[in-house]
C-alpha cells in the first residue's frame, strides 16, 4: 500500500489556500467558520487565564491551534450525526453545538465545576457530554474512544438511521490496541464511522518520529477495508470538504475511513507542561499557517473589514458573557454524586 | 541522612540498581527525553543512555507485554506506567501473563519485573484518572503489591522489588512525589512483607498505607488534643501482608480503623478486617471501622471530590466510634 502524501505546507509569504478562489456560496460558510474558530480560541484563552486564577482544577488540555479541524468537521455533519473525542475536546464540543453562546457557557461552567456545566461539574475538562447535540463524550484513556465510536456507528446502522459518527484521536492514540480493534471491527462490519487523527506532531513531549515506525498514520487502515485520506488543517474549508467526502461515504456506502490531519497545538500538552521540547522558531513557523488568520485574510478579500471587526467584537462579548455566567452559576450539587452513578431508577450507590 | 523528595528517592533506587545490574532497565512513556511525566526519572537518560532508559509509544499493553517477555529471558525490566489508571489497558499482560507464568510453567520461567507508576486521586483529575486499583492486583496470586508512604520506604522497597524474582506492582501516590524525608544512602533494602509502625499509640490502631498514612498522622494530632492516642500501622506491602504486625497492634489497642483511599466494596480493607476478626476476635472491644472513599467514581468538582475522598474529620470520627 502506498503512502498518501500530505501536500507540503508552504512556508512562503503567500499561503496556497490564498491562491484558491473562494466560491460565493462559501463566503458565508467561511465567515461562520471564522467566528466559530475565533470563539473557541478566545474561550480557551479565557479558560487558560482562569486556570491561573484557580477557578479550574485538574488537567486542562487546550485545542488552540487546531480549531479548523473540529469546526471543519462540524460543518461536514448533520445535527443527527455524532462526535466522540479524546480529552482535548472543548472546541469539538462547541463546534458540534454550532459554537453558540450557550455552548461557550456550557464549557466554561463545566470547567468552573458549576451545576450549569455540560456535565454538571462531574466531568470537567476531559469529559464533556451533550445528549442534545449528540456529543458522546471526551475520554481520558488514550484510544478508548475508537471502539466506542465504532459501537455508536453500529447502533445507528442497526437501527437503520442515516447517522455518521466522527471519532477524534490524537496521533499518540494510533499505537493503542483499542485503536486497532476499533478500526478492525469498523472495517469488518462496514460501520458508518470516520476516524480522524489530529496529528499535532507530539504526544505529550514525544515527537512523532519517536513513536511511529512509518510516518503515514493512514497506512494503519490498510488491512481493514477502509478508505484513507491525509491532509493539512490550515484551510477550514478544505477540512470540511475532505471530511464531508468521508462522511458521505460512510453514510451512503457504509465505508469507514481513517483520516490524518496535520496540525499543531500552540500551547503545552496541558497546563503543567512548559513544552521545553519545542523551539520558539518551530512554534512560530506553525503560527504562520494559522487557520484563523488564513480565514480572516481570505474573507478580507471579499468582505468589508467592518464585518470582521463586528465578529471579533461579538466573540469578545460572548466570552465575557460566558465567563460571567460561569462565575455566577451555582456550584456542582452534592446530590448529583448519588443520583448519577446508576441509571436504573431507585438504584443508590450507598446501598450496594 | 540526606533529605530528599519521594521522586528523588525512587530515582535513586532505580539508578543504584541500574548501576549494579546491567539487566535492569527502565521503560515507559516520557521516561527518557522528558525526564518523566512526574520527573521521577530525571537525568536517567543522560546517565544510562537510550538502550536502558526507553521512551515508549502510548501502548501499555504492548510495552508491559514486552517487559514480561524480556523478564522471562533474563532481564529485570522496570516498566513505568504514567499512572495506574492506564494499567487497565495492560491488565491482561499483568494478570494473565506476568502473574501466572511461573506457576503455569511449573517454575521453569520467572518474571522478575517491576510495574510502577502513579496511583490514586490527585487534585480534580476526574473519574478516569483518580482510580485506586490495589485491590485488583492484591486479588491476583502471583503478583506482589507495594505502596510506600515515605521517601525512605519508597527507596528501600523499590530496590528490593527490583531484585525480587517475581512481578511487583509498585503504586506511588501521585500527591506524595513532592513530599520530602530522610533517606538512607546506598544499600538500603526493606524486605517485602514487613510493615512499619508510623506512630506508636495505645488507644486505637489505624491501618493506613500510601498517601493515607499522612492523613492518619494528621488525624492522630487532632485526637491527641483530646487525649486519644492512636497507633498507626503502615503495612507498606499489601501482598505479602505483614499481618502479625497488625495483629499485635490490635491486641494492644483492642480497636481498629482501616483507612484507604480506594472505594470500600470488595477492597483491601475488607481483607484486613477478615484477618483481624479471624485472629483477634477476642481482642476487639469494638466493631472494626473503615474509612474509604464514598462508593462512587470520583467527580471533577472540588467540592464534590472533597465529599468523596477520605478526610481527617472522617478518620477522627471513626476512631471515636471505636472508643464509644
Ligand atoms: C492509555 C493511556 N496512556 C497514557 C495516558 C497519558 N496521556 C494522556 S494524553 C497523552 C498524550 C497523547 O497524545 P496524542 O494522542 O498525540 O494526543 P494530543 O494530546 O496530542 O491531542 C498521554 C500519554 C492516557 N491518558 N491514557
Ligand atoms: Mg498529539
Amino acid at each position: 500500500m502506498e503512502t498518501v502524501t500530505t501536500p507540503v505546507p508552504s512556508q512562503e509569504a503567500v499561503h496556497p489556500a490564498l491562491l484558491k478562489p473562494l466560491a460565493d456560496a462559501d463566503v458565508p460558510v467561511l465567515r461562520d467558520a471564522y467566528r466559530q474558530m475565533l470563539f473557541i480560541r478566545r474561550t480557551e484563552e479565557a479558560a487558560a487565564k482562569a486556570y491561573g486564577q484557580g477557578k479550574i482544577g485538574g488537567f486542562l488540555h487546550l485545542v488552540i491551534g487546531q480549531e479548523s479541524i473540529c469546526v471543519g468537521a462540524a460543518l461536514a455533519l448533520r445535527p443527527a450525526d455524532y462526535m466522540v473525542t479524546s480529552y482535548r475536546e472543548h472546541g469539538h464540543f462547541m463546534a458540534k453545538a454550532g459554537s453558540s453562546l450557550a455552548s461557550g457557557k456550557a464549557v466554561l461552567s463545566e470547567l468552573w465545576a458549576k451545576d450549569t456545566g455540560c456535565a454538571r461539574g462531574l466531568g470537567g475538562s476531559m469529559h464533556m457530554f451533550s445528549a442534545e447535540h449528540r456529543f458522546l463524550g471526551g475520554y481520558g484513556i488514550v484510544g478508548a474512544q475508537a471502539p466506542l465510536a465504532a459501537g455508536v456507528a453500529f447502533g445507528s446502522k442497526y437501527q437503520n438511521l442515516p447517522e455518521v459518527t466522527l471519532c477524534f484521536l490524537g496521533d499518540g492514540a494510533v499505537n493503542q490496541g483499542a485503536f486497532f480493534e476499533g478500526l478492525s471491527l469498523a472495517g469488518l462490519w462496514k460501520l458508518p464511522v470516520v476516524f480522524i487523527v489530529e496529528n499535532n506532531q507530539y504526544s505529550m513531549g514525544t515527537p512523532l518520529e519517536r513513536t511511529l515506525a512509518h510516518p503515514d498514520i493512514t497506512l494503519r487502515a490498510s488491512g481493514f477495508a477502509m478508505q484513507r485520506d491525509r491532509f493539512v488543517s490550515d484551510d477550514v474549508l478544505e477540512v470540511r470538504d475532505r471530511i464531508s467526502a468521508a462522511v458521505e461515504r460512510a453514510r451512503t456506502e457504509f465505508v469507514p475511513s481513517l483520516l490524518e490531519i496535520e496540525t499543531y497545538r500552540y500551547r503545552g500538552h496541558s497546563m503543567s507542561d512548559p513544552g521545553n521540547y519545542r523551539t520558539k522558531e518551530e512554534i512560530e513557523r506553525w503560527k504562520k499557517r494559522d487557520s484563523i488568520e488564513l480565514a480572516r485574510t481570505r474573507l478580507l478579500k471579499v468582505l468589508p473589514e467592518a464585518e470582521l471587526v463586528a465578529i471579533d467584537d461579538q466573540v469578545r462579548d460572548w466570552v465575557a458573557e460566558a465567563v460571567r455566567f460561569a462565575d455566577e452559576s451555582p456550584p456542582a450539587q452534592e446530590s448529583s454524586i448519588w443520583t448519577t452513578v446508576y441509571a436504573q431508577p431507585g438504584t443508590d450507590p450507598r446501598r450496594m | 541522612m540526606p533529605k530528599m523528595s519521594f521522586r528523588e528517592a525512587l530515582n535513586q533506587a532505580m539508578s543504584e540498581e541500574m548501576q549494579r545490574d546491567p539487566n535492569v532497565l527502565l521503560m515507559g512513556e516520557e521516561v527518557g527525553y522528558y525526564n518523566g511525566a512526574y520527573k521521577v526519572s530525571q537525568g536517567m537518560l543522560a546517565r544510562f543512555g537510550e538502550k536502558r532508559v526507553i521512551d515508549t509509544p502510548i501502548a501499555e499493553c504492548g510495552f508491559v507485554g514486552i517487559g514480561v517477555g524480556a523478564a522471562m529471558v533474563g532481564l529485570r525490566p522496570i516498566v513505568e506506567l504514567m499512572t495506574f489508571n492506564f494499567s487497565l489497558v495492560a491488565i491482561d499482560q499483568i494478570i494473565n501473563s506476568a502473574a501466572k507464568i511461573h506457576q503455569m510453567s511449573a517454575g521453569q520461567f520467572k518474571v522478575p519485573m517491576v510495574i510502577r507508576g502513579a496511583g490514586g486521586a490527585a487534585h480534580q483529575l476526574g473519574a478516569q484518572h483518580s482510580n485506586s486499583f490495589e485491590a485488583v492486583y492484591c486479588n491476583t496470586p502471583g503478583l506482589k503489591v507495594v505502596m510506600p508512604s515515605t521517601p525512605a520506604d519508597a527507596k528501600g522497597l523499590l530496590k528490593t522489588s527490583i531484585r525480587d524474582d517475581d512481578p511487583v506492582v509498585f503504586i506511588e501516590a501521585e500527591l506524595l512525589y513532592g513530599e520530602t524525608g530522610e533517606v538512607p544512602e546506598g544499600e538500603y533494602l526493606i524486605p517485602l512483607g514487613k510493615g512499619d509502625i508510623k506512630r506508636p499509640g495505645k488507644d486505637c490502631t489505624i491501618v493506613a498505607y500510601s498517601k493515607m498514612v499522612g492523613l492518619a498522622l494528621q488525624a492522630a494530632k487532632e485526637l491527641e488534643k483530646e487525649g486519644i492516642d492512636v497507633e498507626i500501622v503502615d503495612p507498606r506491602t499489601l501482598r505479602p501482608l505483614d499481618e502479625d504486625l497488625i495483629f499485635s497492634s490490635v491486641r494492644k489497642t483492642n480497636r481498629l480503623v482501616i483507612l484507604q483511599e480506594a472505594t470500600p466494596h470488595s477492597s483491601f480493607g475488607g481483607e484486613i478486617a477478615y484477618r483481624v476478626q479471624k485472629h483477634c476476635f477476642d481482642d476487639l472491644d469494638a466493631p472494626i471501622e473503615r474509612v474509604a472513599s464514598e462508593d462512587v467514581p470520583v467527580p471533577y468538582a472540588l467540592n464534590l471530590e472533597a465529599i468523596v475522598l477520605p478526610d481527617v474529620a472522617r478518620v477522627v470520627a471513626a476512631v471515636k466510634r471505636t472508643l464509644e
